[in-house]
């Protein structure tokens, strides 16, 4: 047998939940099974009214309902143990994860630690069987367009004791087995959320191109992902009430769900995690942040990857390097219309801030397991460089 | 030197994988290896390499890597027979271990589709995922020769 393309041999799998889309896809609820329902879900979620949303649709069968209300931004392990405490006190058959990527990361964790709760939480990893599903399944309704975590195998978890995200509480088990893709969860996103989680989407879809264990089925969801992103984000952030460009974003978003969760994200994730937990930075923001500096890092390693990408936003560029370099500036000019910093400076970041923490955060990125999947996998000192890039604003030309 | 001797000596240099020289060898590699050695600064646990035995290698075969503070203190070829414990064990048929040292299977994948198993505390190692891939990555930086 020979291989003449390059690469590694590939064994993979794809996995998705069962997924329904579109304008009340949340009448779907009401089709699948169970009597005791615990709806996890932050306060907020809770304040806008979508909780009785979904109570009203749940209660058009006989079922009795709870709700775990307090899901904190970025959940920490004592934050889901508090709420899989919650479900061992309730029994329930079927939980529903409501909410943006914590509630729904949250869900994940606390459903895993109600069925077993012989397990720590870092005990979870996805060489841990867990044999999911003898008491409850789990269900997805996505409030935000952006973390695709309604369809991922992997919930991302902060652990306050070493102040990182643990980003290894992965199984396949973990993909929810339905996710319900409703536009009118996202309509009242805010402008600023609205951008964050639409430009984490971009960055999953951009990461899954690139990324080592790319393979073709995330590649095609990748690549269309990016282009409804790039097409309808701006569209959802001028005109929060455009359903339409509402239901495109929250369908990209869980297309680039599918398409990093079926191979995997890289060193934009790597950064933007260590960045997360060390100045509790908006996960999307910091990946915002992060994304230009890291593709031009990557891009002597996967420059005509990055063509494949700038193609389908409409750049006609010949040259892969030219073209990678014009799909960084389209990224910039989207980024100053969604009103985002470009630099960790204009972020807010005081410079005697970032210098304290540089060594945390190169040693949390080091740790990641994104950051080995990366096209280019940077030692410690090319990370360094690139915070440095990233914070100056300073093109990354090494 | 000329081109002839360079490839006379390559050759020569070969180790059998897997063998007591082969052992040797991979120590030689994971203690000149820099970025190991960073990788690893804070790692304590020693292995098992276990080679099981497939349609292109009759006998199974063990190694056995003493693995502190990113250099690899001892490596040995078990005996037939001889019994060793260690931290993690991490195992496969030999014919993945050839596509592992080849390169053609990426280690954590083979892990996570079942090609090698690895024992021990799992918490500890995918926290320390740099060193373990360093790890794995040196493995194919020795010369190797197949059965």
């Amino acid at each position: 047998m020979t291989r003449k393309s390059r690469g590694r041999l590939r064994l993979w799998w794809f996995t998705s939940p069962r997924i329904v889309f579109g304008e009340d896809s949340l009448e779907q609820l009401n089709t699948i099974e169970g009597k005791r329902v615990l709806i996890v879900t932050d306060p907020v979620v809770r304040r806008l009214g979508m909780v009785d949303v979904v109570v009203a649709e749940l209660k058009k069968e006989p079922r009795s309902i709870e709700v775990f209300d307090q899901v904190e931004p970025e959940p920490s392990f004592e934050n889901v143990e508090k709420a899989a405490a919650f479900a061992r006190g309730f029994q329930p058959d079927l939980i529903v994860a409501l909410g943006g990527g914590s509630c729904i990361d949250a869900a994940k964790a606390a459903w895993v630690l109600y069925e077993r709760p012989d397990l720590a939480v870092d005990a979870v990893s996805p060489l841990t069987k867990l044999d999911l599903r003898k008491k409850a399944r789990l269900v997805a309704i996505p409030t935000t367009a952006g973390t695709g975590s309604d369809a991922t195998w992997v919930a991302v978890l902060t652990d306050k004791a070493q102040n990182m995200k643990l980003d290894y509480f992965a199984s396949r088990e973990l993909v929810p087995d339905f996710s319900i893709l409703d536009p009118r969860f996202v309509l009242k996103l805010p402008k600023e959320a609205t951008a964050y989680t639409g430009l984490d989407a971009i960055g999953h879809g951009i990461e899954a191109y690139v990324n080592q264990w790319r393979n073709d089925f995330s590649d095609a969801l990748a690549l269309r992902s990016i282009q409804i992103m790039f097409e309808y984000l701006p569209k959802a952030f001028d005109n929060p009430d455009d359903l339409y460009a509402r239901e495109k974003t929250q369908n990209g978003a869980t297309m680039s769900g599918l398409a990093f969760s079926n191979s995997q994200v890289g060193l934009i994730h790597g950064m933007g995690h260590a960045l997360g937990a060390i100045f509790h930075m908006p996960h999307g923001l910091a990946i915002a942040v992060s994304t230009p500096y890291v593709i031009q890092f990557s891009s002597p390693n996967a420059a005509q990857r990055y063509a494949d990408i700038a193609r389908v936003i409409g750049i006609r560029e010949e040259s892969a390097q030219k073209a990678t370099e014009m799909l960084v500036e389209s990224l910039r000019r989207l980024m100053v219309h969604l009103k985002i910093p470009l630099s960790l400076r204009d972020a807010g970041i005081s410079e005697s801030i970032f210098k304290q923490n540089i060594d945390s955060l190169i040693e949390q990125t080091t740790r990641s397991t994104c950051t080995f999947v990366n096209p280019r996998v940077p030692d410690v000192e090319e990370i360094r460089k690139v915070f440095d890039c990233m914070y100056e604003r300073k093109p990354v030309d090494f | 030197m000329s081109c002839d001797e360079t490839l006379v000596l390559k050759i020569t240099s070969l180790a059998r994988f897997p063998s007591e020289e082969w052992a040797k060898l991979f120590m030689e590699q994971v203690n000149t290896n820099k970025k190991y050695e960073d990788a690893a600064k804070t790692w304590e646990g020693d292995f098992l390499f276990v080679v099981n035995a497939d349609a292109d290698l009759k006998e199974p075969a063990t190694m056995y890597m003493d693995l502190w503070h990113g250099k690899c203190r001892s490596a040995a070829l078990l005996k037939p027979g001889e019994e060793k414990k260690a931290a993690y064990v991490y195992s496969g048929p030999y014919g993945n271990w050839k596509k592992l040292i080849n390169k053609q299977i990426d280690p954590i994948q083979g892990l996570l589709t079942g090609k090698f198993k690895l024992h021990g505390d799992m918490a500890k190692v995918l926290r320390a995922v740099r060193a373990a891939k360093e790890l794995v990555e040196t493995a194919g930086n020795v010369p190797t020769e197949f059965a």
